[in-house]
């Protein structure tokens, strides 16, 4: 049993923190109007009167984004709550067409969950405080060539992005290491990418992340002063930001400082956070419910639709993988880690019996190339049913294993089918008892040594016997068959 | 004296337009004729649009037959219509009567206008307003205030106040309007013509520039009670960019007319006394009393009853109305419309130039107030307890229709005053709206019409209140009270 919520002390102190992500939901349309999702696309032209905050303009919810917003809610064993409302947050910036954004307050669509968190050796359980819906703001873009906000003479505002749908999940204060606040972050990414809401990509932008950091002497109930953790913007840069915020923190404490509660910058170039400002120029967002949209009412009946909608998530996947196909507890967990691999790995249990076989190639050859050409899965030309017949060839006996690899490679990189690759190609392994007995017989009679040896009854002899015999067929010969032929000639 | 065109009812130049008794062009003339006899004494509007008013008349009377043929002269075709300039235009300024927004052309029509337009409407032009439809008296339009036609001396009431006053005048032959806390109905009272705040949501708001967002409504200004039914069943109904918008797109339309010309018999009348205050002048009450004593002589039921939740109605207002405008208004920022200070030199300086030079002082008071009401520390003591006290008016109001079929109140305690006299002191000319905020805060339906002349000459206005969606109720009241009242006077001075 894996242990539960370790205390993790270094040097005498904690570190606590707790993490807000933004998740950008991938629906047709924005939050409040009928404009499309547009990354990427021509500054300002999937914009309207609504999402620009034209006078007189009015909201009107996209369904889908509560849908969506209740599903990941659920997928984190929140309360979704019955009766769920927006509010206006004020404040001035000139990404936001309004100066407010629509967003939730003390009535989110879903609070109180928690996300396990494995670790290896344990799992931490973090706590969901709450899971809201809001509508996300412009991009200012800063004209300056190094695209600096104090080295520009202007900024200019594209809307495209504002209004898109945007759900915010905060933890608890329960992650006690840069390490866990990776892993939950890849974890949670994980449970989004199932949930098929959102396609979570950091460099995109559609996954965004910041951390409360704080540190407290071991063994302490109260908190330290924290601070926030700004542009962590991939997973690396979150474990290495924090892990120097950490250490800061824990300098100044250790030699009798104060850590100062501040807005903080991570600056991936120089591996350092910098103050970006503190507590005093805090916002007073004087939040209000939004008069301009009606409460949501979610009744009993479409909540347990809902339910029925969530997909196997990835604990219940790796538990069945291990009871219904034998996997062992690290394939289960690699193969659900990401669900593109998992859906890959169902897809061939369609076709084919042996899990383990399947198992192994997704998560050596076929993974190892797929990272070598940076390619996510499904851009692979490699699909279930290919991989299948290649895994069918070498069970007949027509290929070995060996050259099955390189039967592998050009298929990955061709899109070949298998049988077309090793037909009239050489490849295919002899399987003939009569061709193999002639190229045995002669092995035997050149290497009276190893023969003698293998009769005496050293088994190891017979090692040798076999390669030889491999290395006249350039690898082609059944390994198996020889093996039998040798043993039956000899003994 | 036989009547100019310009101060018939539209359902009257309907029914000539279809019997060919009268062109469109004639009656586009009548009030170009009007707007130029008296606009420049009275500022009712902001952007008049004679030439296009004009080329409107001449293409309807171009195919006036072919439109007679099929059928489709609908009431308000071929109708000048004066739109409150803090109701969106497509490439129309609308201007809020407000510096900031004194060159802002909408890209798109507010619903209200889709609608009109679809009906064959004409615009006569945009109408001035309080900036931003803040103000009981129209002093605080940026562009100077609007005189009332029955004494240019005196305020037309507001924030409506060119509305209003354009068909009193007859600068108009309707107008639309919104009503935040009276913005319809005190001005109609003050002008002597018919002002209605229809039930909160039966009209939708996209394209009306917010002001308090869970008070404001749309409504006609018409000169009785046949056009505002009608002109009503042209705006009102469900819409989908209006989230607070009633009903759905399945349902059908009302036509609201079916309830003019009905007996009042055994409808009862309840005459709340926190409306009936010291503050309202003798004069009109007696008016008032009077209009409830014709309504007993046709078989109404008239009884006094007690809200006595309305009295903080005022207070509750000054707080939620100004909460959400500081919010709603918290988009003009020199961004990307509207006036921007060009001399600043930080993006901060930008924000507070441009807002300190673009709003006038009663807007800036307001969004002071709703800033500090919405602010940390003070929320729970303004804000949310405002919320809580308009829950007790609106179980008052709920008590009360179990009982009575429509309430009937003085519609402003005064009658029109003149030009400068509460200009210095704003809870003063809070007072003016002290009978028609309860309406808003309870999201109900009202009217306002006129009740006769005082002594002065000056228009007195009733306020008929029913239950939600029951304009039926107000429409069978005030129609069988305008035939008992039979006010029939129009500022004519003007155009001697």
């Amino acid at each position: 049993m894996v242990q539960e919520n370790k205390e993790l002390i270094n040097d005498g102190y904690e570190t606590v923190i707790g993490l807000e992500t933004h998740v950008e939901l991938s629906t047709a349309t924005k939050m409040f109007c009928g404009c499309a999702l547009s990354f990427g696309a021509e500054p300002n032209s999937c914009t309207c009167p609504v999402c620009l905050g034209h006078p007189g303009t009015l909201p009107v919810i996209n369904e889908k984004a509560i849908l969506y917003a209740i599903k990941i809610a659920l997928a984190l064993n929140c309360t979704v709550n019955k009766y769920t409302i927006f509010h206006r947050k004020n404040y001035f910036y000139p990404d936001m067409p309004k100066n407010y954004q629509i967003s939730q307050y003390d009535l989110p669509i879903g609070s109180n969950g928690y996300l396990d968190v494995d670790m290896g050796d344990y799992t931490r359980r973090v706590g969901i405080t709450r899971v809201h819906l809001e509508e996300d703001t412009g991009k200012l873009i800063h004209t300056g060539s190094t695209g600096r906000i104090s080295e520009s003479a202007s900024s200019i505002v594209d809307f495209n992005r504002a209004g898109t749908p945007l759900v915010e999940i905060v933890t608890e204060p329960d992650i006690r290491s840069a390490a866990e606040a990776k892993e939950y972050l890849v974890a949670l990414r994980n449970l989004i990418l199932y949930l098929d809401v959102s396609d979570c990509s950091m460099e995109e932008g559609s996954l965004r992340c910041d951390a409360n950091v704080s540190v407290r002497p071991a063994g302490s109930e109260s908190m330290g002063t924290k601070t926030e953790i700004k542009n962590l913007n991939s997973f690396r840069f979150m474990q290495r930001g924090l892990e120097y915020e950490v250490s800061r923190q824990a300098g100044i404490v250790s030699s009798g400082g104060k850590v100062i509660q501040q807005t903080r910058h991570y600056d991936n170039v120089t591996d350092t956070t910098k103050p970006l400002r503190t507590k005093e120029e805090a916002h007073d967002y004087r939040y209000f419910p939004e008069p301009d949209l009606v409460p949501i009412h979610l009744d009993k009946e479409q909540a347990g639709k809902l339910k029925e909608q969530i997909p196997e998530l990835p604990g219940q996947k790796s538990a069945r993988y291990i009871s219904d196909f034998g996997l062992s507890l690290y394939d289960a967990k690699f193969l659900t880690g990401d669900r593109q691999y998992a859906l890959f790995f169902e897809e061939c249990m369609k076709l084919y019996k042996n899990a383990k076989a399947v198992a192994n190639w997704l998560m050596g050859d076929f993974s190892a190339l797929l990272n070598k050409e940076s390619l996510n899965l499904s851009e692979s030309k490699i699909n279930a049913a290919k991989l299948v017949s290649m895994l069918e060839l070498i069970d007949s006996g027509k290929i070995s294993s060996k050259i099955a690899k390189s039967v592998f490679e050009e298929m990955f990189y061709k899109g070949t089918d298998p049988a077309e690759i090793i037909a009239g190609s050489g490849l295919e392994q002899i399987s003939d008892e009569g061709e193999l007995e002639l190229i045995i017989d002669e092995v035997i009679k050149s290497n009276p040594g190893p023969v003698a040896q293998l009769k005496d009854g050293k088994e190891k002899a017979i090692g040798f016997l076999v390669g030889q015999v491999m290395a006249k067929t350039k690898g082609k010969a059944n390994p198996r068959l020889v093996n039998e032929i040798i043993l039956r000639k000899i003994k | 004296m036989e009547l100019p065109l310009n101060f018939y009812p539209a359902h009257k130049l309907n029914k000539m337009l279809r019997q060919k008794q009268v062109s469109a062009s004639e009656i586009v003339d009548a009030v170009i004729c009007a707007i130029d006899k008296a606009e420049a004494r009275m500022h009712a509007y902001l952007r008049v649009e004679s030439k296009e008013m004009a080329q409107a008349a001449a293409g309807f009377d171009s195919k006036s037959d072919a439109l007679a043929k099929n059928g489709s002269i609908s009431d308000f075709c071929a109708i000048p219509i004066a739109i409150k300039d803090n109701i969106c235009t497509k490439g129309i300024t609308t201007t809020c009567a407000s510096k900031i927004l004194s060159n802002y052309i909408p890209v798109y029509d507010a619903t209200v206008i889709k609608r009109l337009k679809a009906a064959g409407y004409i615009l006569s032009g945009k109408a001035n307003m309080d900036e931003f439809a803040m103000g009981s008296s129209n002093e605080n339009s940026y562009f100077g205030p609007v005189k009332n036609p029955w004494d240019l001396e005196r305020v037309p009431g507001g924030s409506s106040g060119g509305p209003a006053a354009s068909v009193a005048a007859g600068t108009a032959i309707c107008s639309l309007g919104s009503d935040t806390g009276g913005s319809i109905r005190q001005p109609a009272s003050l002008c002597g013509v018919v002002g209605l705040k229809p039930t909160y949501g039966l009209v939708s708001r996209y394209g009306l520039i917010a002001f308090a967002s869970s008070l404001d409504q749309i409504g006609p200004f018409t000169r009785d009670v046949e056009d505002s039914a009608r002109l009503l069943n042209v705006i009102c109904g469900w819409d989908e960019n209006d989230s607070t918008s009633i009903g759905s797109a399945e349902a059908g339309s009302q036509d609201y007319t079916k309830y003019l010309g009905c007996s009042i018999k055994g409808l009862k009348i309840g005459v709340p006394k926190e409306l009936m205050v010291k503050e309202v002048d003798g004069e009109v009450r007696q008016k008032v009393n009077e209009a409830l004593a014709l309504a007993e002589s046709a078989g109404a039921i008239v009884e006094e009853i007690s809200l006595p939740s309305l009295e903080y109605a005022l207070s509750v207002y000054y707080i939620i109305a100004p909460s959400e405008a500081s919010s709603n208004l918290s988009r003009f920022d020199g961004v990307r419309y509207g006036y921007r200070n060009r001399d600043a030199a930080t993006l901060r300086q930008m924000y507070k130039k441009s807002r300190a030079q673009g709003f006038g002082p009663e807007v800036k008071r307001r969004i002071m107030i709703g800033t500090y009401s919405l602010s940390a520390g003070y929320y729970d003591a303004y804000y949310e307890k405002a919320q809580r006290v308009r829950t007790l008016i609106i179980n008052d109001f709920n008590n009360a229709f179990k009982k009575y079929d429509v309430l009937i109140s003085p519609t402003s305690p005064s009658t029109a005053f003149r030009i400068g006299e509460k200009a210095g002191d704003p809870l003063k000319m809070y007072m003016s709206d002290i009978c028609t905020i309860p309406v808003n805060l309870a999201g109900i339906p009202a009217i306002s019409i006129p009740a006769g002349l005082s002594s002065e000459g000056l228009p007195v206005g009733l306020q008929i209140i029913a239950d939600t969606l029951r304009e039926d109720n107000i429409f069978r009241m005030a129609h069988a009270l305008e035939e008992a009242i039979g006010f029939d006077s129009h500022p004519m001075y003007l155009y001697k």
